[in-house]
């Protein structure tokens, strides 16, 4: 630089664009920037890799290469001369299986949960799959079509021949996934409503709103799901009690509701105020200026939330079985104490292949999340 | 050429805007105090004053987007009332451009601009495109169309917000500080715009600083402090002449 002294400077010649330095590159160069980039990473690297030596095999010894995968009762399980240190009892989920899935929902009737199955995983995919055609039709059909379906496939409908299925029959999967969908189904509309009454300008509206939000978020789901299934019915003459899985579904949906509601509630306060000013500006209604502008911005801010209650939502499903509902974890626990089944690693392969059940369920859902949001990134950014 | 007969609104008579002994409190804050303005149509008004001295208030009191404690406020003939009907009605023959632009950043370019005329003005969406698409050619960025409100310059982003507020094919037009948040060399391109729009005979109220543009297209020119109207002039009189103490004092500061 001559100039440094101060005084007139000008370049003579430009300075060209040159590429970045090659320094590491490679394999090599790849794990010395990640892993080994300083010693308190390499120390962290190499015990995270010996925690996986050592936690990894024998799992993987214990749940696949020990495992016995058929058998008709418990000896297939035991430790046998060939078998000294038997693996997870598979062959005790396969017998069991239908009765996971299904509970006691007649067998004969059985394809009925299955063509329910099958609409549920269209619609699913209908909505979840951001290229697909006509996705306004996929939600008329998730929201409107969806609900009646599934409601006379389970439920019965004698006059399209169905013959009635009481739902203390039904069970397992089914149920579970019966609950967390009208939970997840009912919870972002009731949501997004109790949201918006509770930033209201009518006081009325508003007060309304959060005292329900703040009573049902106050109690634990047990505590909703105990008034739901025992006090609705002190309130309630007998023939208009509703059914036991009903009063459930509306706890669920209530608390599930609430969560949500405070959920959207932080990415509406997310939204700048320019952008109401601009909607109102323009002539739009309060709630075209919400469905148009605000809510658009605000659930997509709040996805990563919102996901992460449908997920909690999911696994607090389980807690339905204390108001003597046979949801999938219900199940398993009734089956595990099969004496057909008793061995020591029964409860074991039963517990885990619940956990799987959830995992790959809950896991699903984060990483459609996580794939949605990097896409709405993207392509916000065009 | 009349723009409105276009868009087959029948212009209405009467004055544009009607303000009538109106004021406002923020709690305490008297911030606006016995405001009295007719604007005739097709006027082209530029409100300055020092900053804090209710010339925004004043302007978003116009569309309703603040209310008041007392006074009227007719525009187009309607009066503003409490009337969520009288508002919507009101705000769709009133177009608003704002300091930060505003633009919905969730919609393409296009898709800002077709948007009010779609859902308040129930246009087909081929029509309001078409429209939209002649807009933005005349700020002069159809090129922008596909494009999110994030990719482009702060200037661009005015421009479709002028865009967007025309495509309502509005009577009145507010300009809130259009071109505060813009830097220096994107000024130029908004003003431009304006100016050119300044010509189509639209009723204008803008609050500005920028005196040259006051200069070049204002009708009248009024001067607001501590929340009263202080002087209503003609521009060549009043950068001359300004009669009242705290205009020479402002315009002292700001023709520097």
């Amino acid at each position: 630089m001559s100039a440094a002294a101060g005084g007139v400077y000008l370049r003579d010649t430009p300075e060209a664009a040159l590429p970045p330095p090659v320094l590491r590159r490679g394999v090599l160069g790849w794990l010395r920037e990640n892993l080994f980039s300083s010693i308190g990473n390499s120390v962290l690297t190499l015990f995270c890799i010996a925690f996986i030596a050592w936690v990894v095999p024998p799992l993987l010894q214990f749940f696949i290469f020990d495992a016995v995968w058929s058998g008709s009762d418990r000896d297939a399980c035991l430790a046998s001369p060939q078998l000294p240190e038997p693996g997870a009892c598979w062959a005790f989920v396969r017998v069991w299986i239908n009765y996971f899935i299904y509970g006691f929902y007649p067998i004969a009737e059985r394809w009925r949960v299955d063509l329910f199955f099958a609409a549920l995983a269209f619609g699913i995919g209908w909505l979840a799959w951001l290229g697909a055609p006509r996705r306004d039709l996929g939600a008329a059909y998730f929201f409107i079509v969806l609900p009646v379906l599934s409601y006379l496939l389970l439920s019965g409908a004698p006059l399209l021949g169905l013959a009635d299925v009481t739902t203390a029959l039904w069970g397992g999967v089914l149920v579970t996934i019966v609950v967390a969908t009208v939970g997840i189904v009912a919870s972002l509309p009731i949501g997004i409503l109790l949201a918006l009454a509770r930033r209201s300008d009518i006081p009325v509206t508003k007060i309304l709103a959060v005292m329900f939000i703040e009573f049902v978020r106050g109690v634990p789901l047990i505590t909703v799901l105990f008034m739901a299934s025992v006090m609705l019915p002190l309130f309630v003459p007998d023939q208009f009690s509703p059914d036991k899985l009903v009063r459930a579904l509306i706890g669920v949906a209530l608390f599930a509701s609430a969560n949500m509601a405070e959920v959207v509630r932080g990415g509406l306060a997310a939204i700048p105020r320019g952008q109401y000013e601009a909607a109102a500006a323009l002539g739009l209604s309060y709630w075209r200026m919400n469905a148009l502008v605000i809510l658009p911005q605000a659930l997509r801010v709040t996805l990563p939330n919102i996901v992460n209650t449908f997920i909690a939502l999911f696994k607090d499903t389980t807690l339905v079985f204390i108001v003597g509902i046979f949801d999938f974890l219900r199940t398993v626990e009734a089956a595990r104490i099969d004496p057909h089944w008793a061995t020591p690693i029964t409860s074991v392969t039963g517990y885990a292949f619940a956990a799987l059940f959830y995992f790959v369920c809950c896991y699903g859902m984060s990483r459609y999340a996580r794939n949605v949001e990097t896409r709405l990134a993207r392509a916000h950014r065009r | 050429m009349d723009k409105r007969a276009d868009a087959g609104v029948t212009p209405k008579t009467g004055p544009a805007v009607e303000i009538i002994g109106l004021h406002k409190w923020y709690g305490e804050f008297h911030a606006l105090r016995d405001i009295n303005l007719t604007v005739a149509r097709g006027e082209r008004i530029v409100i300055c004053g020092p900053s804090g001295g209710g010339k925004s208030t004043l302007l978003r009191c116009i569309n309703r987007l603040e209310d008041w404690q007392r006074g009227r406020v007719i525009v187009d003939g309607i009066e503003l009332t409490d009337d969520p009907k009288q508002i919507v009605a009101v705000r769709r023959d009133v177009g608003m451009v704002f300091q930060h632009f505003n633009l919905f950043p969730h919609l393409t370019v296009l898709e800002n601009c077709t948007l009010a005329p779609i859902w308040v003005r129930s246009m087909p969406k081929k029509d309001a495109e078409e429209i939209a698409m002649r807009y933005l050619a005349r700020v002069k960025i159809p090129e922008q169309a596909q494009k999110y409100p994030a990719r482009l310059s702060g200037g661009q982003q005015q421009r479709v917000a002028i865009a967007r507020a025309l495509c309502m094919s509005p009577n009145i037009m507010l300009f809130d500080e259009p071109t505060s948040a813009l830097d220096p060399e994107m000024v130029k391109e908004v003003l431009d715009t304006m100016v050119e729009l300044a010509g189509d005979g639209i009723t204008m109220l803008v609050v500005s600083h920028e005196m040259g543009f006051a200069r070049e297209v204002a009708d009248r020119i009024i001067f607001m402090a501590d929340g009263q109207i202080v002087e209503i002039n003609e521009p060549k009189e009043f950068f001359a002449h300004p009669q009242h103490e705290r205009a020479k004092l402002f315009l002292q500061q700001v023709l520097r």
